[in-house]
């Protein structure tokens, strides 16, 4: 067998995998946002009449429409539930910003033998399953939880924060988290020290070398981790199904809701489409810019 | 600021007529008295003192781990010293960091930054001292005509070769025209041929700012080709100062000796010392050594002599009886192209080197392994050592 076939064969690999598990799922959910509710067993219309033959698939296809599209956009529900989802992402990627930068900052300047253990630290709460530490952020929050208890100590409180937005942020922050301070701390680890020092050479006290040099030279890691952030935080279901209220609206919800309480199924589908599509933007731009990274060969 | 610096006279003869530092008068630019800094337990810089004076290219020369490079640190305050002070202009550096330090450090990394255009990289500096921004754009062109890197301005770092970069940082290091500039190994990372033009532009280029160059590098040559004094140092410790001749011709030890060039050392004793000619017996050379040598030697002392190889002379038929000839036979030799290089076993069954100029093409090697030869040299080309 020549080399080329061979890695031809290993090419093949990722493709078959992205087909059976990406791609096929893809145009089944592409397939049902084109259908129509029905009361049946599945709950959409129409199926193929294999029995009809080609006339079968041919009247299938005729029957695809766009309706539930039409459907999204007229509905101010599905409209403020996508701004409200972006919102949300966009309000806890800031936030993940301001609190990941200076943990990771602070990472990059322990000694070398130190940082794994930091790292570590980082890493540790996925040892734990994640639905379990978003029920303990309810028994934290609860009216009559650990955080309301440790405030009527003081004589303060108590708060009301679970089931409101506020819950929704501090879940999404804590639960991100590591994925805002992993690609930071690669890019500020990998810093040459002596760029610190010729900055203060030519005249920068220690501020102005981190806003001059330090700061723009993190720059792919903050895009990095924002989008690492951003694009699942969108379509997040747990967090905000746990701690949110019942006006928090997100599009993890929504979808949960077309798709089990209300079986429309195609408006469920529809939802994710638009979805996906959204979430190719920052995707593509995320992807353009590593690209320009690596050209730049950092 | 540069243009009101007294002009420095150039290269050769004329040059070492700058020497100011053999005027009482005048005062340093840059005073260390009586320097010290340790790293734990490890003594870095060990009690320095040294002046360096206005418009002086200085050399710090030694191995790795001298302190040469910390000795520089602690004068651009990225190191605080343990005790001593250290004074620019007369004024006390200590407790001011680097930022408020009017001298400039090109670094051996160079240290450029990545996210900046060439020409950033030379405004770095200038936009922190609050030049206007017209001022700035003039500079940078000045700048880059001065490190002939005109039309590569809009390039980044990474799109450079390495003397480019080499350049850029010199460039961004001189712009906000400092006091000083210390380079840390500047042609280190450049291979041989373009160090060696880079160390006479560095020349050229010091001598036209009449800047204060202070240079710290392990390969002597460097230093003496662009120094106009040059610090030998060894575990934190100056050993000598002196310019690059005299370091050569007359060194104070076997290390600062050794450590520049190549040199013969013969153990003898002192025979008879007159203030002006020593004679030495030693178990190399049965009529004995003798050299010229003003400086006070005792008599029956153990002393060293100090032979360069170049000033050794090869005679293939034995030459007249007296003292500093040895008779030997030629072990080995190292053909250099400019330079052969013999390695000649005596008779006391130490080996010598002796270096011949191939002053014509080489058609028939003359002198071959094993052949007999006759090793001499005059007493003024040898040094007595006493450490």
């Amino acid at each position: 067998m020549s080399g080329r076939s061979r890695t031809g064969l290993a090419a093949l690999a990722p493709l078959l995998w992205l087909g059976v598990f990406f791609l096929f799922p893809f145009f089944l959910v592409a397939k049902l946002s084109l259908s129509d509710t029905a009361l049946a067993m599945p709950p959409y219309a129409p199926r193929v009449d294999w029995s009809a033959g080609i006339e079968g698939v041919r009247a299938f296809f005729a029957a695809l429409d766009f309706e539930t599209y039409a459907r999204l956009t007229s509905d101010s529900l599905y409209v403020a539930s996508y701004l409200s989802s972006l919102k949300f992402a966009a309000v806890a990627t800031g936030l993940l910003l301001i609190i990941g930068y200076p943990i990771a900052y602070g990472m990059s300047r322990f000694p070398p033998s130190q940082r794994l253990a930091l790292l570590m630290a980082v890493i540790l709460p996925f040892w734990t399953s994640f639905l379990i530490r978003v029920y303990a952020w309810i028994a934290l929050l609860k009216p009559q939880g650990l955080l309301n208890a440790a405030l009527a100590q003081v004589g303060l409180g108590p708060l009301n924060i679970l089931n409101t937005d506020t819950a929704v942020y501090i879940g999404l922050v804590y639960a991100y988290l590591p994925f805002m301070v992993l690609p930071l701390y690669a890019v500020l680890e990998k810093q040459d020290q002596s760029q610190l020092e010729a900055a203060a050479d030519l005249g920068c006290t220690p501020s102005q070398a981190f806003w001059r040099v330090t700061f723009p030279l993190s720059l792919p890691g903050v895009g990095a981790g924002a989008l690492l952030c951003f694009i699942p935080m969108v379509g997040e279901f747990v967090i905000p199904d746990l701690l949110g209220g019942s006006g928090t609206l997100m599009l993890g919800k929504t979808i949960w809701t077309e798709f089990f309480a209300n079986r429309d199924w195609p408006a469920a589908s529809a939802v994710a489409i638009v979805l996906l599509a959204t979430l190719v933007i920052p995707i593509v731009l995320y992807q353009r810019q590593q690209q320009k990274m690596i050209e730049a060969g950092q | 600021m540069t243009t009101s610096r007294r002009p420095r006279l150039n290269i050769g003869a004329v040059r070492s007529s700058f020497a100011p530092w053999t005027d009482p008068t005048l005062q340093p630019l840059v005073r260390f008295e009586g320097v010290t800094k340790r790293f734990g337990t490890e003594i870095a810089v060990n009690d320095v003192s040294l002046s360096i004076y206005e418009s002086e290219f200085f050399a710090l020369l030694g191995p790795s781990g001298c302190g040469k490079t910390t000795l520089m640190r602690l004068l651009a305050g990225f190191e605080t010293p343990d005790a001593g002070r250290i004074t620019l202009a007369d004024q006390d550096l200590a407790g001011r960091p680097p930022h408020q330090r009017p001298v400039n450090m090109m670094f051996q990394s160079y240290a450029l930054f990545p996210h900046l255009s060439v020409e950033q990289n030379i405004a770095f500096g200038l936009k922190q001292q609050g030049m206007p921004r017209e001022q700035i754009a003039d500079r940078v062109v000045e700048m880059l005509e001065l490190v002939r890197l005109n039309g590569l301005a809009g390039r980044k770092p990474h799109q450079l070769s390495g003397g480019q970069r080499q350049r850029v940082a010199l460039a961004r290091a001189i712009a906000p025209n400092p006091r000083m500039l210390l380079l840390d190994e500047p042609l280190a990372a450049l291979d041989k041929k373009l160090r060696e033009e880079t160390q006479f532009e560095l020349i050229a280029l010091q001598q036209r700012l009449g800047m204060t160059f202070l240079i710290v590098t392990h390969d002597q040559e460097e230093a003496m080709v662009t120094a106009d004094r040059i610090a030998v140092m060894r575990e934190g410790q100056i050993v000598q100062i002196g310019r690059p001749a005299e370091v050569y011709e007359t060194p104070n030890s076997r290390y600062v000796a050794d450590f520049i060039g190549d040199v013969n050392l013969f153990e003898g004793s002192v025979t008879a010392a007159d203030g002006k000619l020593v004679k030495m017996t030693t178990a190399d050379c049965p009529a004995g050594f003798e050299a010229l040598e003003d400086d006070a030697v005792a008599v029956g002392a153990t002393a060293w002599l100090g032979v360069r190889p170049e000033k050794i002379q090869l005679h293939l038929d034995p030459p007249r009886d007296g003292p500093n000839r040895m008779a030997g036979k030629v072990a080995d030799y190292g053909y250099l192209g400019d330079w052969t290089t013999y390695v000649v076993e005596l008779e006391s069954g130490r080996t010598v080197r002796a270096a011949r100029a191939n002053a014509s093409r080489l058609v028939a090697r003359p002198i071959a392994c094993d052949d007999p030869v006759w090793l001499t040299f005059t007493p003024d080309a040898a040094v007595v050592l006493t450490r």
